[in-house]
């Protein structure tokens, strides 16, 4: 299968691509890793006159670390985010959710802000991101701006971002000591996007009170969404099993499934989905027993 | 996306992209359309049939190469990407006509029946052996994920990569990745 025919460009940088992107309004568009992009043109699912390439841009694929922050440049991929010791060591969340994209394939080249700007509502990033309350910073030639998780998705594989808009980094809280998190995924075999998915993270004091959670939900929505009843009957409860059941059972409320023929009923996902909150939120807690993020 | 998939096909003149990379350590220039995609540049324009193509839609996995070290599936990787990088197949992991130890260990262990997806559990193995020499089962069978069998069952392929990494095989995947693709 080969796409319909279209314009190539790789341009240098951000302002370039832009620039390419306003020229060809509505018959453009960004291409990152691919790994979604193509499968869609390949299928004629859809065409775009104009690609703009923007993996060869140099400088957006870094993560690091600054005043409290890590910093993910758009073009670092699944891979690279999995294996990142700094994102390991202090965004443990970020490398599990990292880990159960796709497979190695998949992971060698699609990107994180790829995943995110597809805004599929059963892609894994979107989870993680508002779970850690992070923000993608966004620039077109006219210059730069900031989007918290929350409203980045408007709709199904609908981002906040204007036509000539490129995702050039996110960003994301490190919550330090006495913090963990985790992303709880059901699938239906090795590699396939979520049935569902909840994505923890945990703050807590001296007394194991909660003192920040974070709850993002994959495919239980229209888009990854927050959990926030979840989130409210957590926050400065102490952590044990029975407040952790409590907050999975209103999580229900926050969830809005589709039907769907081949991943299982609204009724079947939301069952399972506060289950996975509650697993996500006692594997948290646990390693934060543990020592382990 | 979605929007723009109605609108009237204007024709647009075909482009043609300059492509200098290294296959199998030789390089090579050729031009290619913007939509060429790498498993299908190998296979039909430069004759590299070890490429093999069974879903084209990047599930199964045997259109695995490595780029720069890397594993991807060809069939949903432009070729214009290929431009500067070095590409490794399956051709390029012998050498002289002797397989290569993970070869070997996948004859020896029976790991292929018919042979179809055997090129691309090749260079994902390569690839998991490279970055891991010494691979539990279980980062053997996340490595291989991405890689689909209608025949063996497996088994025998998981046999084989563990095999060939208990053989000290590791450091020996890592220097021919090395050597072949730049690295990783
Ligand atoms: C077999 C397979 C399994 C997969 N499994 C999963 C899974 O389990 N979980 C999951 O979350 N995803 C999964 N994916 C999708 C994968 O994660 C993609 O990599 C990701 O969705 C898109 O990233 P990309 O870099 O490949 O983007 P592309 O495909 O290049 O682009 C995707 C979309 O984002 C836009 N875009 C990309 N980058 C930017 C940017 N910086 N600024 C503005 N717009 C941009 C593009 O225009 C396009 O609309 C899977 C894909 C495959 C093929
Ligand atoms: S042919 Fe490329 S993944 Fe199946
Ligand atoms: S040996 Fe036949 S598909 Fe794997």
């Amino acid at each position: 299968m080969y796409p319909a025919q279209f314009q190539y460009y790789t341009p240098k940088n951000i302002g370039e691509a832009s620039e390419l992107l306003r020229k060809h309004s509505g018959e453009s568009k960004v291409l990152a890793g691919g790994m979604s992009l193509i499968p869609v043109l390949k299928l004629r699912l859809t065409r775009f006159e104009h690609i703009v390439d923007i993996s060869g841009i140099k400088g957006l694929a870094d993560i690091s670390e600054e005043k409290g922050h890590i910093r993910i440049g758009a073009l670092a991929t699944h891979g690279e985010v999995e294996a990142s010791g700094l994102i390991r060591k202090k965004a443990f969340l970020m490398s599990e959710t990292a880990s159960h994209i796709g497979d190695e394939q998949v992971r060698n080249m699609g990107t994180i802000g790829g995943g995110l700007c597809h805004a599929d509502p059963s892609g894994d990033w979107g989870s993680a991101l508002i779970a850690m309350r992070g923000t993608v910073q966004v620039s077109s030639s006219d210059g730069s701006r900031e989007i918290r998780a929350d409203d980045f998705f408007v709709d199904s594989f609908t981002p906040a971002l204007g036509e000539d808009e490129i995702l050039s980094s996110v960003t994301i809280p490190v919550y330090g000591e006495r913090s963990s998190g985790t992303y709880a995924k059901l699938e239906r075999r090795a590699g396939d996007f979520a049935v569902l998915g909840a994505a923890v993270q945990l703050k807590v004091d001296e007394q194991d009170v909660c003192k920040y959670v974070g709850i993002g939900l994959t495919s239980l929505g229209m888009t990854n969404i927050r959990s926030e009843s979840a989130e409210k009957a957590l926050i400065g409860k102490e952590l044990t099993p029975e407040s952790i059941a409590d907050a999975a059972e209103s999580s229900r409320d926050d969830m809005d499934p589709l039907d769907d023929a081949i991943r299982g009923s609204a009724e079947y996902k939301k069952e399972v989905g506060s289950e996975y909150v509650k697993r996500a939120l006692l594997e948290a807690m646990n390693r934060l027993r543990g020592g382990t993020k | 996306m979605i929007s723009s998939q109605r609108k009237k096909r204007k024709e647009v003149s075909v482009q043609k992209i300059d492509l200098e990379f290294e296959l199998n350590g030789v390089p090579v220039e050729a031009d290619v359309e913007p939509r060429s995609l790498l498993a299908f540049f190998l296979r039909d324009h430069l004759g590299v049939k070890g490429i093999h193509v069974g879903c084209d839609t990047t599930n199964c996995g045997a259109c695995t190469v490595l780029m720069d070290g890397k594993s991807v599936k060809s069939c949903t990787v432009l070729a214009a990407r290929a431009n500067g990088t070095k590409v490794t197949t399956v051709e390029g992991i012998s050498s002289n006509g002797n397989l290569s130890a993970l070869q070997e260990s996948f004859a020896r262990n029976h790991a292929l029946q018919c042979g179809y997806c055997t090129p691309g559990f090749l260079m994902s193995s390569l690839y998991l052996l490279g970055k891991n020499p010494h691979p539990s089962e279980e980062e053997i069978r996340k490595g291989l994920a991405g890689n689909l069998c209608m025949c063996t069952g497996y088994l025998n392929i998981i046999k084989a990569v563990k095999e060939a990494s208990s053989s000290n095989f590791g450091s020996e995947a890592g220097n021919r990745n090395n050597k072949n693709s730049g690295g990783s």
